[in-house]
C-alpha cells in the first residue's frame, strides 16, 4: 500500500515567539515511529495570535490553543497515537465577552421575532454553500420528495398567509385557483418592484438571502404546474439583480433549478426581469404589462391573473417576502405560522422604520404588535425629545395614524379600518415638526409624478387635489375646500381603475380624518400649528435671549436681519424668505417661529 | 460541479458543509463585514478596504466575507468578529479609523473593544431555520 499521511498538524500563529515548539513537535514525532505518518505544517497567521501558538489537526479538525513544548509529549501521545483530545488545550470561551450585550438584549431586537430575515445579515449572500448549510432547500427537497402539490396548497392554505405586498390576498387561495386554471402553461412571479419611498425590507431580502426568494418560487411552481417564473426587480436595486442573478447560477450548477430536479422529474427555471422603476409597475397587472415589454400600465381585471395573467395564462404572482416565508411553512409546518400573529393576519412581517426616529432600521416582528411597541420599545423613539406625532404606513399610498392611535395592533385589517393599509411595510415615523396638510401634498405630488394616466379619475383626481392642498398650505384656502377634498378623493378612490388609483386619496382622507384641525388652522387662522408652511410663518428674534453674536446676520442669504454687536437682532419680515437658516444656526435659541 | 440528484445527496451535502463551516470558524478568524446597499451607502467599501490593507499589513490571514443586511441601519458600517467557538462580535458605526485598532485590540490581543462593541451572537444560533 502507498505511504500515506495519517495526519497534519497545521501549526500557526507562532510570530517567532516559540521558536522550539515546531522542532520539538518534529522530534517527538519522530521518537514515537510517526514520522512519514505526520506532517507537520506551518501555516501563516490565522488572527488568533492572543491564542498562539495554535495547533490544528487535520483531518481530525481538532484545534488546540497556546501549545507549548512542554505539551508536545501529551499532545503527541493523546492526540496522534490514541486519537482522544487534550481536554485543557482545546479553546474554551473567555469570559470577558460577557460584558457585551447579547443580541437579544439589545432593545432594537428584544421585541423582534426573525423568521423572514433570520438569515440576513448571518449568512453571505452569492454563497448558496451558505445558504444550503444552515438548512436551505430541505423545504424544496421534502416537498418533491413527499408530498403533492396538492398537499402543498393546502398547507399554505392552513398556514393562513397572505399576500405581503400590501393587498393582503390569501396566498393559499391564489395558488389553487392558478392551479386550476385549465390552461396547462402557467408561470409564477415574484414581485420585487418596491417604489415606496423609505421602504426597502424587500430589497435587503432579495440582496442578503435571495435564495430564500428561489426556493419559495421553485415550492409554489410545483404546487401550480409551472415550469417558468420571473423575478420582476428594479433596476435601481444593482446589488439585488446582481445578488440574485448569481444565486440563480449557483442553484443551476447544483440542479436545484433547471430540469429533473432532485430527480424528482419536476422541471422548473425562473429568470430575472429588469424594471425602470415605475411606481406603477408594482401593481400586479401594470407588472406583467411591463414583463411583455409593454407600456407599464395596468389593464381592468375582468379577470383575475390566476386565469390570464403574463402572456394570457394563468400566473401566481406574489411578492418576494410571500415566496420567502413559504419554505418556512414548508420547514415547520403550517400550524407552527398559524400560532404567529393574530386570528386573520398570521405570521410575522417586515418594515421599515425611518424618519423622525432613534433606531432606523429594518425590523421583522409579529402581526399583531402594537405600533406603540414598534415606535418606542423597537425604534427607541422620537429622537432630540421631540413628540411623536405620527405614523405613516402602507408607502405613498397609506395613511398617517395619529399618536391616539400608537396602541392600535399592526395587521391587515386593523391598519385598513384606521384609513391606513399595510402596504408592503413602510414605516415612516413623524414628530411635531411635520405639518399634515405639506405631508398630504408631499405624498399627492409623489403620487402625481407616478400616476400611469391612463384612466381619469387618478390622473386628473389626484392634481386638483394637489392644487388645493397647494393653495391651503400657500394660505389661500376656503373652508369649502375641504368638502371638495372629500368628494375628490372619494370619486378617485372608487372609478380608478387600479390599486395606485383607489389608495392614492388615503394620505388625504387619513390627514382630514385625524388632523381636521390643522387643515382649519391654515384655513381659518392662517398659520401652520408645526411651524413648516413659508407662507403662513415668521420667523423673529426673541430678544430675551439674543446676545447679539451676528451669526445669524452673517448666515442670511437675504441680508434681512440687522443690529448692533452685542445687541438683540431684528428680522425684517418683507425681506425674509423664510429658508430658516438662521433659526438653525443660532446656538442661542434665540430664533422662534410663529 | 455535480447536480443534486435526491434529497439524500442534499442531506449528505449539507452535513459536509456544515463541518467545513465549522472548521473553518473554529481554526481561523472571521471578519464579516454588512454589505447591502444600506451598509456600503454607510461606507462598508472604505472599512473593507481598511481591513483587508490591515490584514495584508500585519500579514494576518483572516476569513473576510460579506452579508446582507441585519436591520439595524442606524448602526452601519456593522463588523463582526468571531474567533473559535467564542460568540460573534459587532461593532457598529465603523470607520476606516476605527479598523487598526479593531485588529489590534480583538485580533492580536484577544480582547474586545468593548467601547464600540454593540452586541454578541452565541455561536450556533446565526440563522438556522429551525
Amino acid at each position: 500500500m502507498a505511504e500515506r499521511h495519517r495526519a497534519d498538524l497545521i501549526v500557526s500563529c507562532l510570530h517567532g515567539r516559540c521558536p522550539e515548539l515546531l522542532p520539538a513537535l518534529q522530534e517527538e514525532i519522530k521518537r514515537r515511529g510517526l514520522a512519514g505518518e505526520v506532517d507537520v505544517v506551518e501555516a501563516g497567521c490565522r488572527g488568533l495570535c492572543a491564542m498562539g501558538p495554535v495547533l490544528l489537526v487535520e483531518p481530525d479538525g481538532l484545534f488546540y490553543v497556546n501549545v507549548q513544548p512542554a505539551d508536545v509529549p501529551e499532545l503527541v501521545e493523546e492526540t496522534l497515537v490514541k486519537g482522544r483530545a487534550v481536554e485543557r488545550l482545546t479553546y474554551k470561551e473567555p469570559v470577558t465577552h460577557q460584558a457585551v450585550c447579547h443580541y437579544e438584549d439589545i432593545p432594537f431586537y428584544s421585541k423582534q421575532v426573525r423568521h423572514v430575515m433570520r438569515k440576513c445579515g448571518m449568512i453571505d449572500p452569492q454563497s448558496i454553500e451558505e445558504y444550503i448549510a444552515v438548512g436551505g432547500y430541505q423545504a424544496l427537497g421534502k416537498v418533491l420528495t413527499t408530498m403533492t402539490p396538492e398537499q402543498v396548497i393546502a398547507e399554505v392554505k392552513k398556514s393562513g398567509l397572505r399576500g405581503r405586498g400590501g393587498a393582503g390576498f390569501a396566498t393559499g387561495a391564489k395558488w389553487a385557483s392558478t392551479r386550476q386554471a385549465a390552461d396547462p402553461v402557467k408561470y409564477v412571479v415574484a414581485n420585487g418592484d418596491e417604489g415606496d419611498p423609505g421602504a426597502f425590507m424587500n430589497r435587503s431580502l432579495m440582496e442578503g438571502d435571495p435564495h430564500a426568494v428561489i426556493e419559495g418560487m421553485i415550492i409554489g411552481a410545483y404546487a401550480i404546474g409551472a415550469h417558468q417564473g420571473v423575478i420582476y426587480v428594479r433596476d435601481e436595486y444593482p446589488l439585488a439583480v446582481k445578488n440574485l442573478g448569481l444565486a440563480l447560477e449557483q442553484a443551476r450548477e447544483y440542479g436545484l433549478l433547471g430540469q429533473d430536479i432532485l430527480g424528482s422529474g419536476f422541471d422548473f427555471d425562473v429568470k430575472i426581469v429588469r424594471g425602470a422603476g415605475a411606481f406603477v409597475c408594482g401593481e400586479s397587472s401594470a407588472l406583467m404589462q411591463s414583463v411583455e415589454g409593454k407600456v407599464g400600465e395596468p389593464r381592468p381585471k375582468h379577470f383575475h391573473a390566476t386565469e390570464r395573467g403574463l402572456w394570457d395564462l394563468p400566473t401566481a404572482l406574489n411578492n418576494v417576502e410571500t415566496w420567502a416565508n413559504v419554505p418556512l411553512i414548508i420547514n415547520n409546518g403550517a400550524d407552527w405560522f398559524a400560532s404567529l400573529g393574530t386570528e386573520k393576519s398570521k405570521g410575522t412581517k417586515t418594515f421599515c422604520l425611518v424618519g423622525q426616529i432613534q433606531n432606523t432600521g429594518l425590523i421583522e416582528v409579529p402581526m399583531g404588535i402594537t405600533l406603540r411597541e414598534i415606535v418606542y420599545d423597537i425604534g427607541g423613539g422620537i429622537p432630540g425629545g421631540r413628540e411623536f406625532k405620527a405614523v405613516q404606513t402602507g408607502g405613498p399610498s397609506g395613511g398617517c395614524i395619529p399618536a391616539s392611535l400608537l396602541d392600535l395592533p399592526v395587521d391587515y385589517d386593523s391598519l385598513t379600518a384606521a384609513g391606513s393599509m399595510m402596504g408592503s411595510g413602510g414605516m415612516i415615523v413623524m414628530d411635531d415638526h411635520t405639518c399634515m396638510v405639506n405631508i398630504a401634498a408631499y405624498f399627492l405630488d409623489f403620487l402625481k409624478e407616478e400616476s400611469c394616466g391612463k384612466c381619469t379619475p387618478c390622473r386628473e383626481g389626484i392634481r386638483r387635489m394637489l392644487e388645493i392642498l397647494t393653495r391651503i398650505t400657500e394660505g389661500q384656502g376656503a373652508l369649502a375646500d375641504l368638502d371638495t377634498l372629500g368628494t375628490l378623493a372619494k370619486t378617485v378612490q372608487s372609478a380608478s381603475l387600479c390599486g395606485l388609483g383607489k389608495s392614492a386619496p388615503n394620505p388625504v382622507l387619513s390627514t382630514l380624518r385625524y388632523f381636521h384641525d390643522e387643515y382649519v388652522a391654515h384655513i381659518v387662522d392662517h398659520t401652520c400649528p408645526a411651524g413648516v408652511c413659508k407662507a403662513l410663518i415668521e420667523y423673529f428674534v426673541i430678544a430675551e435671549e439674543c446676545v447679539g453674536c451676528g451669526l445669524c446676520r452673517r448666515k442670511c442669504p437675504q441680508q434681512a436681519i440687522s443690529g448692533e454687536k452685542k445687541e438683540p437682532h431684528v428680522i425684517d419680515p418683507a425681506l425674509c424668505i423664510r429658508c430658516g437658516i438662521c433659526h438653525d444656526v443660532c446656538k442661542f435659541d434665540a430664533v422662534g417661529v410663529r | 460541479m455535480p447536480k443534486l440528484k435526491s434529497l439524500e445527496e442534499l442531506q449528505k451535502l449539507r452535513t459536509q458543509l456544515q463541518k467545513d463551516i465549522a472548521a473553518r470558524v473554529e481554526t481561523s478568524t472571521t471578519i464579516t463585514v454588512g454589505m447591502g446597499t444600506c451598509g456600503i451607502a454607510a461606507g462598508a467599501r472604505e472599512v473593507m478596504q481598511a481591513i483587508l490593507a490591515e490584514l495584508d499589513t500585519r500579514n494576518i490571514n483572516a476569513h473576510v466575507t460579506t452579508v446582507g443586511c441585519i436591520g439595524m441601519c442606524h448602526r452601519e458600517p456593522l463588523v463582526d468578529i468571531q474567533q473559535g467557538d467564542e460568540p460573534r462580535i459587532t461593532y457598529g458605526n465603523v470607520t476606516p479609523k476605527m479598523v487598526p485598532r479593531i485588529i489590534e485590540e480583538h485580533l492580536v490581543q484577544g480582547q474586545v473593544v468593548e467601547e464600540w462593541a454593540i452586541g454578541r451572537v452565541v455561536a450556533g444560533q446565526e440563522g438556522s431555520n429551525g
